[in-house]
């Protein structure tokens, strides 16, 4: 008999109107890494929800090392050595990173927290795995990659041995991708497990021993990575083929829709971020920002959005001068804007996702008349969107909280593409979404850019930039430092440009 | 499963149940009867018109603060100043009810937008610094609770009157007493008023569940940065969550002012109909119908309770911790709620 430390059989789990797992069969060996793949909403979280305690399922059996479980609570599957990353962190922002990793298994002096202890403890730990971490940095203060190593350790800390990681690469910046890859090899080798969530199919040939696949709730079988590829991959999840290069015609740009001259803008902590800036983006065609997270894109979106104050330059949209116009009056000029962080900007996430479809129009008509909202007009709205952009969701009246990540960003993508707006700004539009998703939503872009819309696409993911981009604008220190055309240049070229190497610019200009 | 409807009705019910059980186990303790003195509330509540016309009274006040700090409760903010806006909104009545001469039909409306008005102002000042300066509109309303006791108590002390400690009565035109309530009640003190709270609830709901302006105060009560990213105006939304919910309030010291009493008195001390009004509002989940329904529970516990000393030999004190202790019920109804749904995840399997 195999050696299973995990298994999961037949499992079955309800919400209210929604199979959202349906006879999963999920077997774990001790020390691989085992993908979990499947569309959003197939009930990834959900499955491994239930193995961490938080979710009773209504049929089925668990067991661990071969015995037999009822894992009632998270610390149930905390002292049977189960530990997990969730897809949305869940750290103190203003404690310090050893205060979190001790939360709840505090070691204790006298009957008070022996902080020194804990220090040296989670030290030792990060050593040990290779997860380098600043004991005493304050969460707040650290950047996403750290937070999730964070987050790993954690769970070590409380001896976990099979680890699950839920979509950890989603927020990760290439590098991050990388340096996690590493962590997770040096894991296995101290002989932990771990169940990996990831939409990149790329990223399971590299590092997965084997690979369940899902598909709306069923569980569809087991594979070994190593006798498959990711063709096959994708088409066993979507149950159909999938296209991974999107096909579009030539753009034929138009006018300028876009027009930024020196823009300045400066962070929050007043520092420059954005350091005269020049870009144009053309009506039907569709203009890829590649850069390196932190060298101004966000500030950069923010700006033109009205979300943050420029110091100088200007900014025209048809022109029209929006510099520094509220976001109402920037959206209303004709801005559409797909947020980088889908919780904190894209959603309110306890108004149901009906109501979320309307945020910027709810009091226009037929949404509303006299200042009184017409609910009927808003839903039948929703119903429409919902159909047309296959968000998964039990009714348009769940709150936007109980969708899966994946589908929250296609309810948010549907609101922002139907608004159809002059200029589409789609900051890591594809983020979290799995590769049938990714394939609908660039095709997406590509259609409004066929219909002579304006897009700015801004995304960590080469791939990404590289398949859409008519144009590549490289950003690096707050300036664009070189734009090339993608047929031009392949991916190590482009990574240099990024890195901020003053090489010539590649292409005319 | 539990819906959540049902969960939001049984919740409150428990706590006031448990409250009401742990009061008992005090009477036991002290050696007084519990049944009596739970048949004293009732008939102290009930037992009669005029106790009946009491209570309502005592309701009426209660329906509006409650709706103060539900309304800003559900716009994200916690309004622990509606006891101060009360007391702005009682003088403003007050002095509008009797220092202008005018028909009814103006004079009543007249005094009644005044209080609202000077409840808003109240509200307003916080809201406006959390607005724009980012302070925490807990502290400010604490203290703006202070300022609204004293500065009341100087006016009518020094402008209001010559050195006396109560107002002049209000003009008969601007009174909401009614000789026919009065009459059906035995003479209570019970007013019109209460028509103007339950109106002021179906604003609050109409309000908040059915207008745009609605929508963005709840966008706003739950995440700023989305509701900013859409394009609507935090800060303004903040400020007039802030002033509605001081008006109502406002208009809870209307009650007192042209309904129950006519006149106001230099007060060493808080009304507490504005702290009582947080207890209202959690008990009654922050909405609309809720806060109408707590406010009776709380009307009918604070004149029923005035019953026990006299007909079940409760002294006082005694009674004032059996209200607490409900309140403190109430007030842990999360923890009420969450071991129902352990209750019934375990019975699911
Ligand atoms: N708490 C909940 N209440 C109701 N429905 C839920 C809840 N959590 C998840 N669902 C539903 O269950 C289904 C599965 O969701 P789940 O989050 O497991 O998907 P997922 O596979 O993780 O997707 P993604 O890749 O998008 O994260 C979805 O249809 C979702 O709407
Ligand atoms: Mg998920």
């Amino acid at each position: 008999m195999e050696n299973f430390v995990i298994e999961m059989l037949d499992i079955r789990k309800e919400f209210p109107g929604i199979v959202a797992n349906n006879n999963i069969t999920l077997q774990v060996k001790q020390g691989e890494i085992h993908a979990l793949l499947g569309e959003n909403g197939a009930g990834k979280s959900t499955l491994m929800n239930v193995l961490f305690g938080l979710y009773q399922p209504e049929k089925g059996e668990i067991r661990v090392k071969g015995k037999k479980v009822n894992i009632t609570d998270p610390n149930v599957a905390n002292d049977l050595g189960i530990g997990m990353v969730h897809q949305h962190f869940m750290l103190v922002d203003t404690f310090t990173v050893t205060q979190n990793i001790i939360l709840g298994n505090e070691p204790r002096k006298f009957g008070m927290i022996d902080m020194k202890r804990a220090e040296k403890e989670v030290l030792e730990l990060s050593e040990r795995y290779g997860l380098k971490v600043d004991p005493q940095a304050k969460i707040s203060d650290i950047s996403v990659g750290m937070q999730q190593r964070v987050e790993i350790l954690k769970t070590l800390y409380r001896g976990a041995e099979v680890l699950i990681l839920d979509e950890p690469t989603a927020v990760l910046t290439p590098q991050e991708i990388k340096e996690l890859i590493t962590i997770m090899k040096s894991l296995i080798k101290e002989g932990i497990s771990i169940i990996l969530i990831t939409h990149k199919l790329k990223e399971i040939m590299e590092v997965c021993d084997r690979c369940t696949v899902i598909r709306k709730g069923e569980g569809i079988g087991t594979v070994n990575v190593s006798e498959t590829n990711p063709n096959e991959l994708a088409s066993l999840m979507v149950g159909r083929e999938v296209n991974f290069k999107t096909e579009k015609k030539q753009a034929e740009p138009k006018h300028a829709v876009l027009s930024i001259t020196d823009l300045r803008v400066h962070d929050a902590r007043n520092v420059p971020m954005v350091k005269g800036l020049n870009l144009e983006v053309k009506a039907g065609e569709i203009v890829g920002i590649a850069g390196v997270d932190g060298n101004g894109q966000s500030e950069l979106i923010e700006a033109i959005t009205g979300l943050r104050a420029s110091e100088a330059g200007r900014i025209m949209l048809n022109e029209k001068d929006i510099t520094n116009l509220t976001p109402r009056k920037v959206t209303q000029s004709g801005v559409s804007h797909i947020p980088q962080d889908r919780h904190k900007f894209g959603l309110v996430l306890d108004f149901p996702i009906g109501e979320n479809m309307v945020l910027q129009t709810y009091y226009q008509q037929p949404f509303a008349k006299g200042g009184v909202l017409s609910f009927k007009n808003v839903y039948q709205h929703a119903r429409t969107l919902i159909q047309e952009y296959d968000v998964r969701t039990p009714s348009e009246y769940t709150k936007a909280r109980a969708l899966s990540g994946g589908n929250q960003q296609k309810a948010i993508i549907a609101r922002e593409v139907d608004r159809s707006p002059d200029l589409i700004i789609a900051a890591q539009p594809t983020r979290g979404l799995d590769v049938g998703a990714i394939e609908f939503i660039h095709n997406k872009l590509i259609e409004e850019r066929d219909k002579g819309k304006a897009v700015l696409l801004v995304s960590f993911e080469l791939d990404e930039i590289m398949n859409l981009s008519d144009k590549i604008a490289v950003m690096f220190d707050g300036d664009i430092v070189a734009t090339v055309e993608p047929g031009e240049i392949n991916e190590q070229e482009l990574g240099l440009l990024m890195a901020g190497s003053k090489k010539e610019k590649v292409g005319g200009e | 499963m539990l819906s959540t409807r049902m969960i939001n009705l049984i919740v409150p019910i428990i706590s006031v149940v448990l409250g009401l059980l742990a009061g008992a186990i005090i009477m036991l303790i002290f050696g007084y009867n519990p049944i009596a003195g739970y048949i004293a509330l009732w008939n102290g509540a009930f037992g009669n018109v005029y106790f009946f016309g009491e209570t309502i009274r005592q309701i009426t006040p209660y329906i509006l603060t409650g709706l103060a700090v539900a309304f800003a409760f559900r716009s994200g903010l916690f309004n622990i100043g509606a006891e101060g806006q009360v007391i702005v909104g009682w003088l403003a009545s007050v002095w509008v009810g009797a220092s202008i001469q005018a028909p009814t039909i103006i004079h009543l409306p007249l005094t009644i937008i005044a209080a609202a008005l000077a409840g808003a102002l109240w509200g307003f000042l916080p809201g406006l610094l959390k607005a724009k300066r980012g302070v925490h509109e807990v502290i400010i309303t604490i203290m703006m609770n202070y300022i609204a006791l004293h500065v009341a108590n100087y006016l009518i002390r020094n402008v209001l009157t010559d050195k006396s400690d109560s107002t002049a009565p209000i003009e008969n035109t601007a009174s909401l007493a009614s000789e026919w309530l009065m009459e059906i009640t035995g003479y209570s003190r019970m007013h019109y008023g209460i028509l103007i709270a339950l109106f002021a609830a179906v604003i609050m709901w109409f309000l908040l569940e059915k207008t745009t302006i609605g929508y963005e105060l709840r966008a706003v009560g739950y995440n700023q940065h989305a509701s900013n990213y859409a394009g609507m105006n935090v800060g303004k939304n903040i400020i007039l969550a802030m002033m509605i919910s001081g008006g109502f309030a406002g208009l809870a010291g209307a009650m007192e002012g042209l309904g129950t009493f006519g006149y106001m008195s230099a007060n060493s001390s808080f009304t507490n109909l504005g702290f009582d009004g947080i207890a209202v509002a959690l008990l009654g989940g922050n909405t609309a119908l809720g806060s109408v329904i707590a406010a009776f529970l709380f009307g009918i516990l604070k004149i029923g309770a005035l019953n026990m000393p006299t007909s079940a030999g409760v002294p006082s004190e005694l009674v004032e911790i059996d209200i607490a202790l409900i309140i403190y019920f109430v007030a842990s109804s999360y923890i009420i709620r969450w071991t129902l749904l352990r209750f019934f995840k375990k019975e699911e399997k």
